[in-house]
């Protein structure tokens, strides 16, 4: 997007902006419903159902019935809730959730708003999506939702340590805050990646799955899902919600899970790069070579997508210390180790 | 534009500071003060300390608040018994604002008359070319070296002594070793036993 040309006007640069951020919203939201039916389609190949195949060809249209579905119901807020906050928790989710793709880099100059500490742009935002669960979950003002936002919040919160660690490395090799400038430097085939390049990548590779393993304990995805943990809280911090706020509860889980998988393609997978060299695209017209970057970066986060969806599959739910362990005795030292050598080949190796 | 957004940000963070100590529900206050915390992060990104404005938003508003709201919940507050010592403690509590609303008064008007204000400079002149998170970095972590280890030390030594206060080793506690779950065996783990018919097992 930041290959148009912006007009010196404020009047004409907002509204540009304005209309790109309206297009980001919408593609997402039309991604989002797909990922939806993706999911499902997934979970159920693995245990050889069909899955959704009623509305619409291979049931393509399902996300979008739900959608109506959700909509035209009642909304029910129960009588003992804190009425305002029960019904900003859901806005607040989805709003965090979308304000992080602020900063995402789709294609070479694509993103909207370039900012020099866009890392950290990413964590405090990804950081503040916490509170639309345990907003939602007090609100309720019943057991089974307060149960799930603080098992939520201890979850979040422990797992964006070891987050921000395995972000240090990358920033660390990269020498830079910058989104843009993190995938520019993995130019040139995947043994530049930051998860392949080859000295580092006795460290970067496990912080890479590491990081994976982090973003679905960060997204409650199974198998951390305990928030909403089924066969304990019911449905955890979702049991009051109906009709649209619940959707948009949903909206936002899913939305977080693919910016983390479009994250985890930028940081190690190099993001909009191709997997080979690809410097003839530079006679190309810049269109063509916008789409094609375009094009890896949306196969590589569908990849980690596909990913997420077979862990859910085949992976058993951890129980709740197993998952703080996990958190804080192996992912925490693990990472902070990573960080540790990571510093030490800027400053002592090769290219220090 | 800057001075629009300068109005909205700080008339929120007044507001939002004044309902933090009227709410009646500690809960809304928590969340009045992390509305609070989130005003003053714009204001910094005003002021084009976007580094300063991430670290306060991961760190009270992501970690801290989340926190305090967590402790906060879980407190069964009785409403009507807020209201009981309000008299009793209302001159305590007035001298102690008293005090700390001089030291502000007189910390402003320093600032105001003497400090970098005055010279109506920026509040972070760095080189041109510098972003101000290396700004930042270059500063903390070579003339302030020895400060900011020393309240590294200090947050160190608050930790640990959370822990050796709530620390305390229970007997008889049989802990998961995942390790040693995993490196079982089926020889390990199991014996084969044959049977002759009529007969139980016997150890």
């Amino acid at each position: 997007m930041g290959g148009i040309a912006y007009s010196n006007n404020p009047l004409i640069w907002s509204l540009l902006t304005l209309g790109q951020i309206l297009l980001i919203v919408v593609i997402v939201l039309i991604t989002v419903a797909f990922v939806i039916l993706a999911d499902r389609k997934i979970w159920a190949a693995v245990q050889w159902r069909k899955g959704p195949n009623v509305v619409g060809p291979f049931g393509l249209l399902q996300s979008f019935a739900d959608l109506l579905k959700f909509v035209l119901k009642e909304l029910v807020i129960p009588s003992g809730a804190d009425k305002f906050v029960f019904l900003l928790a859901p806005v607040i989710s989805v709003v965090f959730s979308f304000a992080a793709w602020a900063v995402m880099p789709f294609a070479p100059g694509w993103v909207i708003s370039n900012l020099n500490v866009g890392v950290l742009y990413l964590l405090a935002i990804s950081s503040l999506g916490v509170y639309g669960i345990i907003m939602g979950g007090w609100a309720s003002n019943s057991k089974y939702p307060f149960l799930g936002a603080l098992r939520s919040a201890a979850q979040m919160v422990s797992y964006e340590v070891s987050i921000g660690f395995i972000l240090i490395t990358v920033i660390l090799l990269s020498g830079s805050m910058n989104l843009s400038t993190i995938v520019e430097q993995q130019n040139g085939g995947f043994w530049h990646w930051h998860a392949f390049a080859l000295p580092t990548i006795v460290v970067m590779f496990p912080m890479s799955v590491m990081f994976f393993i982090s973003f679905l304990a960060e997204t409650n995805r199974p198998p951390f899902d305990l928030p909403e943990a089924e066969s304990e809280l019911v449905a955890g911090y979702q049991v009051e919600y109906s009709s649209t706020a619940y959707l948009l509860l949903m909206l936002a889980e899913y939305t977080n899970i693919v910016l983390m998988c479009c994250l985890i393609s930028v940081l190690f997978f190099g993001g909009w790069h191709a997997p080979f060299p690809d410097d003839f695209i530079k006679t190309w017209p810049p269109i063509a070579a916008h789409l094609w970057a375009l094009m890896w970066f949306v196969i590589k986060a569908m990849f980690w997508f596909f990913m997420v969806a077979m862990v859910k599959a085949i992976v058993p739910r951890y129980r709740y210390d197993q998952l703080m362990r996990l958190g804080w005795k192996v992912f925490l030292p693990a990472s902070l180790v990573g960080v540790v050598l990571v510093a030490a080949w800027r400053v002592f190796g090769a290219q220090g | 534009m800057q001075a629009v957004a300068f109005y909205i940000l700080a008339l929120v963070s007044v507001a939002a500071a004044f309902l933090v100590i009227t709410a009646k529900n500690p809960v809304h206050s928590v969340l009045y003060l992390i509305t609070v915390f989130f005003s003053a992060a714009g204001l910094f990104v005003l002021l084009g300390a976007e580094f300063l404005a991430m670290l306060l938003v991961v760190v009270y508003v992501g970690a801290v608040a989340v926190l305090f709201l967590f402790v906060v919940m879980m407190l069964d507050v009785d409403f009507a018994q807020f209201r009981e010592g309000f008299a009793r403690y209302l001159p305590l509590g007035g001298v102690v604002g008293a005090v700390l609303l001089t030291e502000i008064i007189l910390v402003a008007m320093t600032v105001a008359h003497t400090g970098a204000a005055a010279k109506n400079a920026l509040p972070m002149a760095s080189a041109p070319g510098v972003s101000n998170t290396e700004a930042i970095g270059q500063v903390l972590y070579t003339d302030y070296f020895y400060l900011f280890q020393a309240s590294g030390l200090v947050l160190l030594v608050a930790m640990i002594g959370a822990i050796v206060l709530t620390l305390r080793h229970r007997p008889g506690v049989r802990r998961q070793n995942i390790a040693k779950q995993v490196a079982r065996t089926p020889k390990t783990g199991m014996t084969i036993v044959q049977i002759k018919p009529g007969e139980g097992v016997s150890e």
